[in-house]
């Protein structure tokens, strides 16, 4: 029987073991030195606010691995032999394998900052970082002041933390705006304002020069490029991750900042694969990152990777990008293309509409020329994924897509619909007479028919 | 190592005050209880009832009105109340006792028998008079707390949920059902016409287990054609409302819109939804415990009516022979079209259940030809009545269901005990255009879906494999939908076909899109 060894619990490896199992009989080992059992990692947040408790974040109840005779090990793996087709386990044990796979994830920058590695900074990306934080802001007592230093999906997280412990929050941003390197500007100015409404201290262009010692190897203030010296209790570093793979440097397996792997998520080394934010694609695929560090492509490299280790071969083939997360209280989902206002293709045009006092508001992508749709943002309404799926494939209008708008929205019943104010807005955007249709059960569900 | 989190805030000074405002109003009804002397009965009563909304409705204010629309779920599992610590079980005792009390020994709330009531229950007299024109009983008494409870904790409820316009109409829904349909509409009637049974026209046989009971039916024949138009509703209600209603919009349309338990759970309940059980055990447990509880509350209820009907033809058509031969054809088609027309949607064990219990039925019906009157099915038909009332109307539904809401969570009766549930539900689950819609492949697996459901459904077990809710327990009270930080669930009703299918194609790789063209023609 073939022995698959798979490094990293994590959405990628787990879903990988999963798919394995349904096709084949294989012995399945899943490795990890983070905890015992899968659990969530978007969902962290939620267990340091107390939204839910760590159990409530394991999408499989514990009994879940034995019946379905997926081996977990809790060990570090500190080497892998690709030659003799064995790992080393904590510098001392050996286990051999048929078929290696690397879903080994991310771990959080950290730019050479003076003080960085002081007792009270801090990522947060493992449940240690979350265990952590537990010690390093309890509550406002211990820390009576939080600084986040980096703009991005983990430091807005991070900062909504803090403060559902009344902690006060200073948030450097090095950027003119919050994301504004993935967000057209219109969409990332409103984020800007929802962050100043939950009393977050968001410093724009502002980087960090020096996180000062106490004296006793405890963080007590840090300095900025502005001139400002800001006490502190706690500083989250949040500028990005990149592959966890320094265990992998001698190995032989082929390393840019990822793991290098082909369409087929096959490494240099026979029989080594590797899928989630630890591989990285030789060519990147259509306008994707050669790396994504997204729940959703690690969990797709994970299907598609068990189809090639039970015998069909299988091109990872992602689909149309789509995405989403939540800043605060607003909640932001994508799908197709839309870039930043500083990286706008020369192809595209963009039409934003914000309603006027809600934090509601969309931004829709399309060709200059053709007309075609190719992409929208939206913030503070639901929509369809299927819809939008289905009109990516078929290359549809924008017209189309305006005028039917509403087959798309996926907000609750009852809710509001802004249907008519997108669709006027954007007739006198493009100076045209589209008129907005009602939603369609029978278009709605036809896929499902 | 175990997280020790902490609230996120102490409680506020106005909070406070306004709790020892709300303490003072439960004072008032507690010197009730231990009979001291209040001149003025109606003014303590109105006081009373007055701090006890009044001080719920502040407290909510300061909670939830200065902070930004959006979930509110901070702190949680940090807090005794609501993580099963200190406070919880105080509380969870204080509401059993309560329950013990009024079921069982209603004498210490004041209640006289044949005489004029004392204490608790004479301070609700004159609310009583106002409405009815008769004195109050313990169940005026209770039936005052649980409208209070659910008007000032569905102001909450709006509160805390105020972006939601879904939770928001529903709860002013519950509200308006509970204080017109079970508090004021049957006082009034009672009044119009003395001798109409209490009849609160939402509370449906079998949730309503005495309807079809002897005395009952005598007086609804008594009262004329009011009270035999009342009876004919009380049928249709089950037998044709119901199913109507559960196809277009699912159960939702009255186990979070319309009933009183509901009611109860959605407002005064909600800070206890996510204390359900999610394990697939206690989903076991379940599925056997509330069909259970359909088929003895079905053979009590056949037994009960069995037992004042006649066997002459000629005095009323319906007789014994006639009404058991009805009760078995009726049990019989429902279950030839589940086993013909929905097998496949039923998991084995669902199967042999169904089998079982159908059998169990059909062979107690087959026996009372050899039992003698009113001792059909081995029982007599009072001492079926009678244990049912006491294990499922009084016990499991107040006691349990409603008193360890701090233990067990919010619908606890609901989940394991209802039997009006149970048979929406089956409905719901094979012939309903009701879903909850998983958005393609949005799901993040973060779990606050099956945190907070109350009827312990594993949302997330579904969503995050693409595929849509559709469970026979889902009263559709939208919180997963609310609590998705990533806009995954959407309960709507629509088409039959395709209403569970998971959604392969977004949620994993891009599979060949021509083989997908043929597979759906």
């Amino acid at each position: 029987m073939e022995n698959i060894i798979i490094i990293g619990n994590g959405i990628s490896g787990i879903t990988a073991a999963r798919h394995i199992r349904k096709l084949s009989d294989k012995r399945i080992i899943v490795i990890s030195a983070e905890t015992d059992h899968f659990f969530s990692r978007t969902a962290l947040m939620y267990v340091y606010m107390g939204h839910m408790q760590f159990d409530h974040i394991k999408p499989y109840e514990d009994w879940f691995w034995e019946k379905n005779s997926i081996e977990l090990m809790r060990a570090f793996v500190t080497k892998v032999n690709p030659e003799a087709k064995e790992i080393t386990l904590d510098t001392i044990r050996t286990l051999k394998y048929d078929k290696l796979i690397i879903a080994t994830g991310s771990k959080p920058n950290k730019f050479g900052w003076p003080g960085q590695d002081l007792h009270g900074v801090q990522g947060l990306y493992s449940k240690q970082d979350l265990d952590l934080l537990e010690v390093n802001a309890p509550n406002r007592d211990i820390c009576q002041r939080a600084v986040i230093v980096g703009g991005g999906l983990i430091g807005i997280e991070l900062a909504e933390m803090l403060r559902s412990r009344d902690i006060p929050v200073t948030f450097l941003v090095r950027e003119d705006s919050f994301w504004d390197g993935v967000l057209p500007n219109g969409e990332s100015a409103m984020i800007n304002e929802h962050i100043l409404e939950h009393h977050i201290d968001l410093k724009l262009k502002t980087n960090l020069v020096e996180i000062i010692d106490d004296g006793h190897g405890k963080v007590k203030a840090v300095t900025t490029d502005q001139g400002q010296t800001i006490p502190c209790d706690m500083v989250g570093l949040t500028p990005g991750v990149s592959p966890n793979i320094d265990f992998l440097k001698d190995s032989g397996i082929e390393l840019g900042r990822g793991v290098k792997v082909n369409r087929f998520l096959e490494t240099n080394k026979p029989d080594v694969y590797a899928i989630g934010d630890c591989a990285e694609q030789h060519e990147p695929i259509g306008n994707r990152r050669p790396i994504e560090a997204v729940w959703y492509t690690g969990r797709m490299m994970g299907e598609t990777l068990a189809q090639t280790i039970c015998n069909n071969r299988t091109e990872y083939r992602p689909g149309h990008w789509f995405n989403s997360a939540k800043f605060l209280d607003i909640e932001y989902q994508t799908y197709g293309w839309v870039f930043s206002t500083k990286g706008m293709q020369e192809y595209e045009t963009q039409f934003h509409w914000r309603h006027p006092n809600e934090k509601i508001c969309i931004t829709v992508s399309y060709h200059k020329e053709s007309g075609k749709f190719l992409g929208i943002n939206t913030f503070g309404i639901r929509m369809r994924h299927e819809v939008f799926d289905r009109w990516l494939s078929e290359g549809a209008h924008v017209h189309d897509v305006m005028t039917h708008l509403a087959d798309a929205n996926f907000d609750p019943e009852f809710y509001a619909h802004y249907e008519a104010d997108i669709t006027a807005a954007f007739n006198r955007h493009a100076g045209v007479q589209l008129k907005v249709h009602k939603a369609s059960m029978k278009s709605i569900f036809q896929h499902q028919s | 190592m175990s997280l020790t989190g902490q609230p996120p805030k102490n409680v506020s000074a106005g909070q406070k005050w306004a709790t020892l405002l709300g303490l003072a109003g439960l004072f008032i009804l507690l010197l009730a209880v231990f009979n001291i002397k209040l001149p003025g009965k109606g003014w303590w009563l109105a006081l009373s009832l007055g701090l006890i909304f009044g001080a719920t409705y502040w407290y909510s204010k300061m909670a939830y009105a200065n902070k930004e629309k959006g979930i509110k779920n901070d702190g949680v599992w940090f807090k005794s109340i609501s993580s099963r610590g200190f406070w919880a079980w105080v509380a969870g005792i204080a509401f059993t006792g309560f329950y013990i009390i009024l079921y069982f020994f209603p004498e210490y709330l004041g209640l006289v028998q044949g005489g004029q009531s004392k204490g608790l229950i004479s301070l609700f007299d004159p609310l009583s008079k106002m409405l009815s024109g008769n004195a109050a009983s313990q169940w005026f008494v209770y039936g005052t707390l649980y409208t209070v409870a659910i008007l000032a904790f569905g102001v909450k409820f709006i509160w805390k949920y105020r972006h939601n316009r879904y939770e928001v109409i529903r709860t002013f829904s519950v509200m308006f059902f509970q204080t017109a349909f079970a508090f004021i509409i049957p006082e009034i009637m009672a009044r119009l016409n003395g001798n109409l049974p209490y009849y609160d026209l939402k509370n449906i046989w079998p949730l309503n287990y005495y309807n079809f009971e002897r005395y009952r039916i005598n007086a609804f024949i008594d009262a004329g054609d009011i009270g035999l138009a009342m009876l004919i509703f009380g049928v249709l209600s089950i037998f044709v409302i119901t199913p109507i209603l559960t196809y277009k919009y699912g159960k939702r349309w009255y186990c979070s819109w319309v009933c009183g338990c509901g009611g109860l759970a959605e407002t005064a309940g909600d800070p206890f939804r996510h204390l359900s059980d999610k394990s697939l055990s206690a989903w076991k447990v379940e599925r056997w415990v509330v069909h259970s509880v359909v088929v003895f509350v079905t053979l009590m209820t056949t037994a009960v009516i069995y037992s004042y009907l006649g066997n002459d033809t000629s005095k009323y058509w319906l007789t014994k022979g006639t009404f058991l031969g009805g009760v078995t054809a009726l049990i019989t088609l429902v279950f030839l079209w589940a086993m013909i027309f929905k097998r496949k949607q039923l998991k084995q064990d669902a199967q042999y259940g169904a089998i079982g219990y159908f059998v169990v039925i059909i062979a107690l019906i087959s026996m009372h030809y050899f039992s003698g009157d009113g001792n059909i099915f081995l029982f007599k038909s009072e001492s079926l009545r009678k244990s049912y009332g006491f294990l499922i109307g009084s016990v499991f539904s107040g006691v349990i269901g409603t008193g360890f809401y701090p233990i067990f969570g919010n619908r606890v009766w609901c989940r394991f005990g209802c039997p009006m549930a149970a048979i929406m539900g089956f409905q719901q689950r094979l012939f309903s255009r009701f879903r909850i819609t998983t958005n393609g492949g949005q799901c993040i697996s973060c779990g606050n879906c099956s945190t907070y459901c109350e009827m312990g459904i594993d949302v997330r077990a579904y969503a995050q494999k693409g595929e849509n809710i559709v469970r026979s327990s889902c009263v559709g009270c939208g919180i997963c939908s609310a609590v998705c930080p990533r806009g995954v669930l959407k309960l709507e009703n629509g088409p039959l076909q395709g209403r569970i299918k998971p959604n392969d194609v977004l949620l994993g790789n891009d599979v060949n899109l021509m083989e997908l063209v043929n597979e759906s023609q």
